[in-house]
């Protein structure tokens, strides 16, 4: 049977005909239908472009008035018309970098454990030694198990920001208040924990980041992990490497540029967070070194600021969006970019 | 087989021409609700409670009036009432010169109700208030005073375990009408005040942490050990936030209550425009920072049953919606203001 066939086939199978040239609806349908999807498609480019090209409008006036010296300007002052967002920006980058170290730590753990199925490993040999491994439910057990967790770990990911910034000011900051304080009075010298925890401040702000980019960071790593080409896991086992080497030493630098764009997409994630880090951060315009110190992100000044904003204040805050867009935009290109050259890294190995 | 394929649609056309139908009678109903009247408002978070309050109650009373007011913030409603997208606007900044001048209908500002400002803080040792003076509560938010156990706090707190603890000052991070009034006032106290961080709907603190709104602030205060905030006194009253009792003008300390704050009120007198600010009212027991919150309206609306309705609705809120204030922690209007502003009121056509 030619292929013309098989597809003449299908189409009347679909109508109820077996036999039969697509019927003058089908043929209209079908460009209708691809034709109805790609001016969607168009229009979704269309709205980033419009978006980016409505807040770059409204930046200009204030482009024009501040210029460089708003980026590296301190103080945000609507009364005296003096609008800089350098702490903003540090704040931003510093708070996400933290996060991320955090997230990376544990989401690349759990990326490990879950796809070199350490968990069903053991629970086979426990039920293997109990000789249930016969039986249908147990046999399924580990990798059911497997999937809870690896679930839950992405149900993360579906948690309100604001849920997470409570959870924030009335778990997290009682929680660290203590080793801060230690912290600050035994070891102040060091920049990093210079100043004392008044509450909200990076390190909270840093740790509900972690959590929140965890998701994104275990589920794609995980991805990256299970598509190293059994060939080299192979190889790696053969040549003698025990299990340890084997995961440290091939399968994280084979996966290493999907783990490392894993990361930049948790990255951007952690740059736009706005609501969680409005709650923690505790929104001062201060740059400190150190981790228990006030922090204020772009994301966060924006939102606290734009709804009592005048013309002016208006115009600055437009010019702190497109900064953000540009940081995000660029991180988020990377990271793609990233992506796609890992992908075409493995295509030869497989 | 055709005829099958007819068969599987015939339940699907069906059902899509019952719900047609059903549409149909539903947009019959739209239409003629239609004919009650609906407003929009929008603007100052500080009064919604009791906006609302008054909108639900006045809807029982009057079921073809629906009044949505939304709060967005007293910068927020200005916008919208500036740019004629709701039927009135709420502000606890009322409304500058240049903004009235944006509206051709021109404007007419009515005080709605009044409030006052607490400082809140988180001193778990204390068993009396805390009492602050002017020079101390300035200066904390100036950031000049940063220990608890500062001279100029223990001085007016004899007895009490004030500890050696750092203050956090927490302010709020949104532009609110709240931080306008509360600076106003420390404006009008210090010069110091006035010269550096200045009064505004946001201000550049000079120290602390900040907030989203009051809740934020709220939680933030009740979170922090040594932490002092500036709240409403009906939000603080409803969380059972400790208040700091404070030296009024007049050199007294007069903790707030609604008896406090109405004398406060009554210490100053509205020009015509009927905007006016207690930034640092008089008299003995006097509690120092309240405000004023007024509604915006326009001096001609173009359809006389909406200024009818607003009118009649506004005359509800001054006359038995008053009474809802001191339970929400609003204080009730002196009766002099009532008067000018229903005089006010009949500027409205």
């Amino acid at each position: 049977m030619s292929s013309e066939n098989v597809e003449l086939t299908a189409a009347g199978a679909a109508s109820g005909n077996i036999a039969g040239a697509p019927r003058f609806v089908e043929t209209l349908a079908d460009r209708v239908f691809r034709q109805t999807t790609f001016a969607i498609a168009v229009l979704t480019v269309g709205l980033t472009v419009y978006l980016v090209y409505t807040i770059g409008h409204a930046a200009m006036p204030a482009l024009e008035t501040y210029k460089f010296r708003f980026l590296t300007g301190t103080t945000w002052d609507a009364n005296r018309n003096e609008f800089g967002v350098l702490p903003a920006i540090v704040g931003t980058l510093y708070s996400s970098i933290l996060g991320l170290i955090g997230g990376t730590l544990f989401g690349l753990a759990i990326a490990v454990f879950l796809s070199e199925h350490f968990l069903s490993a053991g629970l086979e040999s426990v039920i293997g030694a109990l000789g249930l491994e016969g039986r249908r439910f147990w046999a399924a057990l580990p990798d059911g198990i497997e999937n809870v967790l690896r679930t839950t770990i992405e149900l993360l990911a579906a948690i309100p920001s604001v849920v997470y910034g409570l959870w924030g000011i009335f778990v997290v900051i009682p929680w660290v208040r203590p080793p801060a304080d230690w912290l600050h009075n035994h070891l102040g010298w060091i920049p990093f924990f210079g100043t004392a925890l008044s509450g909200p401040g990076l390190l909270p702000a840093a740790i509900v980041l972690a959590i929140m980019v965890l998701p994104t960071i275990s589920a794609i790593a995980r991805d990256a992990l299970i598509a190293v080409p059994p060939k080299i896991r192979e190889a790696a086992f053969g040549l003698g490497a025990t299990r340890w080497e084997a995961i440290l030493a091939v399968f994280i630098p084979t996966a290493a540029t999907g783990i490392f764009g894993a990361i930049i997409l948790g990255f951007g994630r952690a740059l736009g967070e706005t609501m969680a880090l409005a709650m923690l951060a505790g929104n001062a315009n201060v740059l400190s070194w150190s981790l228990f110190s006030p922090a204020n992100t772009l994301a966060a000044l924006l939102a606290n600021h734009f709804p009592e904003a005048g013309t002016a204040e208006v115009g600055a805050l437009m010019y702190a969006a497109l900064v953000l867009l540009a940081i995000t935009l660029i991180v988020n290109i990377i990271g793609t970019v990233i992506l796609q050259r890992a992908g075409a890294q493995l295509k030869g190995l497989r | 087989m055709r005829a099958k394929t007819i068969e599987h649609w015939r339940w699907p056309l069906g059902l899509m021409a019952l719900s047609l139908v059903a549409m149909g009678f539903l947009g019959y109903q739209v239409g003629d609700a239609a004919s009650a009247t609906t407003l929009q408002g929008s603007g100052a978070t500080f009064p919604a409670p009791l906006y609302q309050r008054w909108f639900a109650e006045y809807n029982k009373l009057h079921p073809d009036v629906e009044i949505n007011y939304q709060p967005i913030g007293s910068g927020a409603g200005i916008k919208q009432f500036q740019q004629q997208l709701v039927d009135f606007g709420a502000s606890d900044a009322a409304m500058t010169d240049e903004q009235m001048a944006a509206v051709k209908q021109g404007v007419v500002l009515i005080p709605m109700t009044a409030g006052g400002i607490v400082l809140s803080y988180n001193l778990p040792d204390l068993t009396a208030p805390l009492r602050l003076s002017r020079e101390a509560y300035v200066n904390i938010f100036l950031g000049k005073i940063t220990n608890w156990n500062d001279t100029a706090i223990t001085r007016t707190n004899p007895g009490a375990k004030l500890p050696d603890e750092k203050i956090t000052v927490v302010t709020r991070s949104d532009g609110s009408g709240t931080t306008f009034v509360f600076t106003s006032h420390l404006s009008a106290v210090s010069d110091a005040w006035k010269n550096g961080p200045g009064h505004g709907t946001s201000v550049n603190f000079p120290v602390g942490v900040a907030g989203k709104g009051n809740p934020g602030v709220t939680a933030l205060v009740k979170q922090t050990p040594g932490a002092i905030g500036y709240v409403e006194y009906g939000y603080a009253k409803q969380t059972g936030m400790p208040m700091a009792v404070l030296e009024n003008k007049a050199g007294k300390f007069v903790s707030a209550t609604p008896a406090t704050e109405k004398n406060a009120l009554a210490s100053v007198t509205l020009p015509a425009n009927l905007r006016g600010w207690v930034t640092d009212p008089s008299g003995d027991d006097s509690y120092p920072i309240v405000t004023y919150t007024w509604m915006l309206f326009y001096r001609k609306y173009a359809d006389p049953k909406v200024a009818q309705t607003l009118k009649a609705v506004v005359e509800y809120g001054l006359d038995q919606g008053q009474s809802f204030a001191s339970d929400l922690g609003y204080i009730p209007l002196p009766e002099s203001v009532i008067r000018k502003d229903k005089e006010a009121l009949a500027q409205i056509s």
